[in-house]
């Protein structure tokens, strides 16, 4: 059995301080993210002047329907849309 | 007080939730983990600031993606930590700034992701604590709070503080005592 006193219990607490809210919040949304792109990709693929203006500009593209453009979330599309 | 220090539902149960395609099992989930995940990538691998934040998001697109292929739901804390380290590796080899990632380095990462793993378990162990004890713990050691804040944010004499953390990080032993070690499992 691992045994602790309260020193090492103090240093182990300190090593997990909060992430950053925004960190959080933007992986939360991750759900809400992949619907919004599932759907934008759908639009894409059944309306090519859509899928012209999403690819000349993916990031504006992604905050037009609500999401974020981090970059994975960018490189998820830009694979997607190559497919 | 953080939605992570909510010990109600089990890693499993929340992996099963997220499954079932329930949002606040996700939130939770990321709420859970989210400290562990930034803490590899900035204390064991010291990504700056940004690199961190793309591993971070990127850990979690994985898990979304790949719940599906978890051989067992409570494997989801080993996962994780095994995704943040690929993935911090990954990015530290493709960045252009360090061509391969020397063995030695690698080593001093696992070193301190082993630590994380044990301040994780600990965490895990305030989650079972009384709210009172979370917050307190949480805000001095975790959030760095000095007594003064604390004692003002909770509305507490700032020289009755001392003693409640001692109080708390003796209740936090003894509840980490008293568990059966959790046994390493496999993931994908």
């Amino acid at each position: 059995m691992t045994t602790y006193n309260e020193e090492r219990l103090g240093e182990l607490l300190r090593m997990l301080p909060p992430a950053p809210v925004g960190w959080v919040a933007a992986a939360q949304q991750l759900p809400f993210a992949r619907i919004q792109l599932d759907a934008l990709v759908q639009r894409a693929e059944a309306d090519a002047a859509y899928r012209a203006s999403v690819v000349a500009d993916l990031e504006l593209a992604l905050r037009a329907v609500g999401v974020e453009p981090r970059p994975a979330v960018i490189d998820h599309l830009r694979k997607r849309l190559a497919q | 007080m953080a939605d992570w220090l909510d010990a109600t539902l089990s890693d499993a149960e929340l992996v099963a939730g997220c499954r079932a395609g329930d949002p606040d099992a996700w939130n939770a989930l990321v709420e859970r983990f989210s400290r562990y995940v930034s803490a590899i990538a900035t204390q064991a691998f010291r990504l700056p600031e940004h690199d961190a934040e793309d591993v971070f998001q990127d850990v979690f697109t994985r898990v979304y993606e790949r719940l599906g292929s978890l051989r067992s739901d409570d494997a989801i804390r080993p996962w994780i930590g095994q995704l943040t380290r690929n993935c911090c590796l990954d990015l530290l080899r493709l960045s252009g700034r360090v061509v391969l990632v020397a063995e030695p380095e690698e080593q001093a990462a696992d070193e301190v992701i082993a630590r994380l793993d044990e301040a994780l378990t600990v965490r895990e162990g305030l989650a079972h604590l009384g709210p009172e004890c979370q917050e307190v713990l949480d805000r001095f050691f975790c959030r760095d709070e000095s007594y003064r804040t604390i004692g003002a944010e909770l509305d507490i004499p700032p020289g009755t503080i001392a003693s409640r953390i001692s109080r708390c990080l003796g209740q936090l032993r003894s509840e980490l005592e008293g568990r059966k070690p959790t046994p390493p499992s496999s993931s994908e």
